[in-house]
């Protein structure tokens, strides 16, 4: 047991020891410093057990030290703020943080599902595939619940996510990813050359690996190095350091994606601050400098809680002052290890061996490094210890077995360049052999890499080549070059990545993949089964998946598979690295379009006065419309709008239709531009006149429907349904510009621009006649039945007065600018009142048009013809327009295809729903005996019945039968009469009335 | 993905409304019926590697409608032109 002591250093690191910060990890307390990271502050602790892994679920501790974490995944926050998954080495310590341990029951250091480690023959690679198959009835009910419970990684919020997001837009000339050594060269060379450049990081200390390695620049330590770096670019005007900022995707011409960990790193945000912001850069510029990532070593148990990575151990000791163990074994084929023996022996950790298999190198290293320890020129066959590493098992040259205590292993197979933002555009990685590892190969346009990331390891490489890659980023966008700089560095001895097999004599499992549980014998099972290429490998093993994306994974997986297929590393293919390096929440991607902020709500000019009335409002595509005004003791929609049908039939109602799409159409040529758009014969409308206007598609579906209005020659007033506006907007644009160019023409969409009412009923002219210009004659004889024309408000405001109906009555629609609409609607409501009427909203608006049959969006759906929706007499048997070809097809003629009828419940209570299916009395409820569906519903007060309309196949052959409308969802079944889809009044003669 | 609007200037894809095939010709109304021209021109499109020529609307900007070039592998932008100049 080490919990209970301190592993932190007396003095050193990046930490504040004045700056103590509480945090609890399974419930247990412990004390951390600012600028630890989650996984710092437990190592601190003495805590090294951090989670159980995905299938087996073995104890698993921390690996790494950044976002290539693999193992160390916890659940931080609660509730709606819960949040699985997070890397205990990226997550910044706060006083406050609670973390739990992943997948595991009932404790970590007990997880009564180890035993799948038992069943590990029946988890092997593919066993999705394979095992738990028969009978085919237990998937469902006993296999997969039974899976879903013992593996996978940690569990969704249970709650609505209460943080809010946003997203920014930055544009700069040169961006610069990783404050690395080559990043911070890049980004001092690109703004001291006067271009604006943004300089990103994940880490929420600039510096990489100049802040976890011992390293000297100019005289100057690395941390130190990297603070005045930053100062100086936060100093620029034409500079931005942006930290806690991970750029995680490059997409086409120069934009690149981020997102910005704004307060997840504070114990209290400022009330209002945003968790997270997504950035959206535009760069005309971009230099990759992400570093690279260290390669682990396969050996038998190579997942104990104490097997680190080496470079990981380095920056635990030098830039959080924690030693990760007390005896350490260092296993590495590289000269890297020089570092990693002497920063452990300075730490006062002791050096139980330092194996390495290279002749010569394990005794040459320890001697250079001064560091007494036993050199063994081996390797080690495997990890001791359970819940964590007691020893390392290894093999020497001579074939002699060694068995070492300790409780951390350091292990370094090299580095390999992290390319992955290289190839987010379809770049292919390239082999390179002197670095035995692949490398960014051909680069999107305006990316240049520098620094490890394109292979160059050594620190005084990384800084000459970003300082180089700055400043040719600068001057090819115009400024003058900063002159090339060679800093003076300590020396360093880069390594070629290891080559280095399994040994023979390796017991336990040899893991590829810690994250997937991916072992050698994983893939060389996949293999066997034919899997033998990268690709197919990964989706048969899950190598390489899930939040790490096999940044550690990757080159093992490779080289493993290379070897049983006899060929070298350079001949295979990477797996391909797409969006996004690092896991992004998806609240960071919706930004501020969450809930009724999906897209933005568009109110009409006189919300404010229905608002004033009690209006029920109902979304209707972007709009907010009034449902219902209920007065009195109505109790809901239905009384409501009973009441509301029952007053325009009998006297006069006034209904808010602002929201319909509303277009201006001028020229020389309108009238021929608008007989093409539309298919009845609008262009041969007499000035001062309206009607009624269909639009089809190319294919000679249904698209919308409108009204077409002549105001005068050359001037049209066209309108098409509320939701379909902007289609309507994009139709009329497109079909001018790319079908009738030469047509002298313009179209400016005025939706916004007018509100518009609807007045109907008996007594409608009456009301329409109390707020016109009383020199206006409204007589039927002035302003007969589809009637267009220019007016005056009472007080002298513009109006446009158009004789239309929709309900069946006696109608007007009456327009006036925006500013007045409120005012207007006031005015109409008044005197719809006075003569025993009263504002109607969307419900009943919609019983009305059901009564009279006419359609909307719900039966025109994109699956009907004009012949399917009974509106084939308007369509112009003589001219052009589009989609008319197409209404030929024989098969949009067939007389069984659905079309429009009416319904009417047999009993006055049965309610027909939406949605419902019909079928014929008696038949089975099955797809077979289908006939059709229910488009829209209602409660007609007039016919005291529940109406609807259906698209039913033979529609006008079933007029007089009864069908069932079955909605077995929430439970309805009427019996309905089919009848013409006119119920009320067919003849028309309300309109006049 | 970024487009040139030869009025506005560049400008985020998301300011415009993707229409489809530029190269498409209507059948002529007034030639006798031709249901091949007709399907062709509704429902059949090629995907060429070599070059696209596409509708671009710039929706959220001057409404004209682009013929835009644009290399379907690699997405670049060839040339950007008005459908109707």
């Amino acid at each position: 047991m080490t919990a209970g002591r301190s592993f932190r250093l007396a003095s050193g690191g990046l930490v504040a020891r004045d700056a103590p910060l509480r945090f609890s990890f399974d419930g247990a307390d412990y004390e951390g410093l600012a600028g630890d990271t989650l996984a710092s502050a437990l190592l601190a602790n003495g805590v090294r057990l951090a989670g159980r892994s995905f299938k087996y679920h073995r104890p698993r501790g921390i690996v790494a030290a950044g976002s290539e974490e693999p193992n160390a995944l916890v659940e931080l926050g609660a509730v709606g703020r819960r949040e699985p998954d997070t890397r205990a080495t990226t997550a910044e310590l706060f006083d406050g943080l609670s973390a739990r341990s992943q997948n595991r029951w009932p404790s970590l250091r007990f997880d009564a599902m180890a035993v799948n480690s038992l069943f590990a023959p029946l988890l092997g690679a593919g066993f999705y595939y394979k095992t738990f198959m028969w009978p085919a009835s237990f998937w469902e009910r006993l296999y997969e619940p039974l899976i879903r419970r013992a593996a996978g990684l940690g569990r969704i919020a249970e709650a609505r996510d209460p943080d809010r997001y946003e997203t920014v837009h930055d544009h700069c000339d040169v961006l610069v990813v990783g404050a690395g050594p080559a990043g911070i060269a890049a980004a001092l060379a690109a703004a001291r050359a006067g271009a604006k450049t943004i300089l990103v990081e994940e880490d929420f200390v600039a510096g990489g690996r100049l802040v976890a390695d011992r390293r000297e620049i100019d005289g100057v330590g690395g941390a130190e190095f990297a603070r005045a770096a930053q100062a100086e670019l936060a100093g620029l005007p034409n500079a931005r350091v942006l930290v806690r900022t991970a750029l995680f995707g490059a997409y086409d011409h120069g934009e690149y994606g981020a997102v910005e960990r704004v307060t997840d790193h504070l114990a209290d945000p400022p009330p209002f601050a945003v968790r997270q912001r997504l950035r959206r850069i535009f760069a005309k510029r971009c230099i990759v400098a992400a570093g690279a990532i260290e390669r682990p070593l396969p050996f038998g148990d190579n997942d104990r809680p104490g097997v680190m990575l080496a470079g990981a151990v380095r920056a635990y000791l030098n830039r959080y002052a924690v030693t990760p163990g007390t005896r350490a074994v260092v296993f590495a084929d590289n000269d890297d290890a020089a570092r990693t023996l002497a920063d452990l022996a300075l730490a006062g950790v002791e050096v139980a061996a330092h194996v390495d298999p290279r002749p010569g190198a394990a005794a040459r290293l320890t001697a250079a490094s001064g560091v007494a320890t036993r050199a063994i020129e081996g390797v080690v066959t495997r990890a001791l210890g359970r819940l964590a590493v007691t020893g390392a098992a290894s093999v020497d040259a001579a074939g002699a077995a060694w068995r070492v205590d300790c409780d951390l292993i350091a292990v370094s197979g090299g580095w390999t360049p992290s390319a992955h933002l290289t190839t987010h555009l379809g770049g292919k990685p390239a082999w390179r052999e002197d670095i035995g590892a692949f490398a960014p190969g051909a680069l999107p346009p305006g990316m240049a890499v520098a620094g490890a990331a394109a292979g160059d390891f050594g620190l005084a490489d990384a800084l000459t080549g970003g300082w180089a890659a700055g400043a040719r980023a600068a001057q090819d966008l115009g400024f003058a070059p900063p002159p090339p700089r060679e800093p003076k560095v300590d020396p360093d001895a880069p390594a070629r990545a290891s080559t280095l097999r399994v040994h023979p004599g390796a017991r336990g499992k040899v893991f590829v993949d810690l994250q997937n549980d991916v072992t050698t014998g994983d893939v060389a099972l996949a293999r066997r089964e034919g899997f033998r290429r990268p690709e197919h490998l990964k989706r048969y093993t899950t190598l390489g998946m899930a939040t790490d994306q096999g940044k550690t994974s990757g080159p093992l997986g490779l080289a493993e598979l290379a070897a049983l297929e006899g060929r070298e590393v350079s001949d295979l293919a990477p797996t391909t690295w797409r969006p996004p390096f690092t896991p992004v929440a998806i609240g960071a991607l919706a930004g501020a379009h969450v809930g009724p902020d999906l897209q933005p709500t568009r109110l009409p000019p006189a919300h404010a006065v229905a608002v004033e009335m009690g209006a029920v409002f109902v979304p209707a595509g972007p709009w907010l419309r009034a449902q219902y005004y209920p007065q009195g003791a109505e109790s809901g929609w239905l009384e409501a709008a009973d009441a509301e049908v029952r007053a325009v039939r009998a006297a006069a109602g006034v209904c808010d239709v602002s929201t319909l799409g509303k277009f201006e159409v001028a020229g020389a040529d309108a009238a021929a531009f608008l007989d093409f758009a539309f298919a009845n014969p609008v262009g041969a409308l007499a000035p001062g006149r309206v009607r009624y206007g269909l639009l089809l598609r190319d294919d000679g579906m249904a698209m919308d429907d409108g009204t077409v209005a002549r105001l005068a020659p050359h001037r049209f007033v066209v309108t098409s349904s509320s939701v379909g506006g902007p289609a309507a907007h994009l139709h009329f644009d497109f079909q001018r510009q790319a079908r009738k160019p030469d047509l002298d023409v313009r179209i400016e969409n005025v939706t916004s621009q007018w509100a518009q009412f609807s007045v109907a009923g008996p007594r409608a002219r009456d009301a329409i006649a109390r707020v016109l210009d009383p020199a206006f004659d409204v007589s039927d004889a002035a302003f007969p039945y589809l009637a267009a024309g220019e007016a005056r408000l009472a007080g002298g405001e513009p109006a446009r007065l158009f004789r239309l109906s929709y309900s069946g009555e006696r109608a007007y629609e009456i327009a006036t600018p925006a500013q007045w609409g409120a005012g207007l609607f006031r005015a109409l409501v008044a005197a719809c009142e006075e003569l025993g009427g009263r504002a109607y909203g969307l419900e009943a608006l919609n019983v009305m048009r059901i009564e009279k049959g006419h359609v909307a969006g719900s039966e025109i759906d994109g699956r009907t013809t004009p012949r399917d929706l009974g509106l084939d007499k308007f369509v112009a048997k003589k001219k052009d327009f589009v989609g008319r070809a197409m209404l030929s097809r024989p098969t949009l003629l067939d007389p069984a295809r659905p079309s429009l009828v009416g319904l009417r419940s047999v009993e006055p209570d049965a309610r027909i729903v939406a949605g419902a299916h019909l079928l014929a009395e008696g038949a089975p409820f099955d797809a077979r005996h289908d006939l059709g569906h229910v488009t829209t519903f209602g409660h007609s007060p007039t016919l005291g019945r529940w109406i609807a309309l259906a698209l039913v196949k033979d529609g006008a052959a079933r007029i007089g039968t009864r069908l069932r409308a079955v909605e077995p969802l929430r439970g309805h079944d009427a019996l309905c009469e089919v009848v013409a889809p006119a119920q009320f009044d067919p003849e028309g003669s309300r309109l006049h009335g | 993905m970024r487009l040139t609007c030869p009025h506005c200037g560049e400008r985020p894809h998301d300011e415009f409304a993707y229409r489809g095939d530029a190269t498409l010709r209507r059948p002529d109304p007034a030639a006798p019926a031709d249901p091949e021209a007709e399907h062709s021109f509704v429902y059949l499109r090629d995907n060429p590697v070599a070059g696209h020529r596409e509708h671009w609307l710039h929706a959220f900007g001057c409404r004209t409608l682009l013929v835009v070039t644009r290399d379907p592998a690699t997405h670049a932008i060839r040339s950007i032109e008005l459908a109707a100049p």
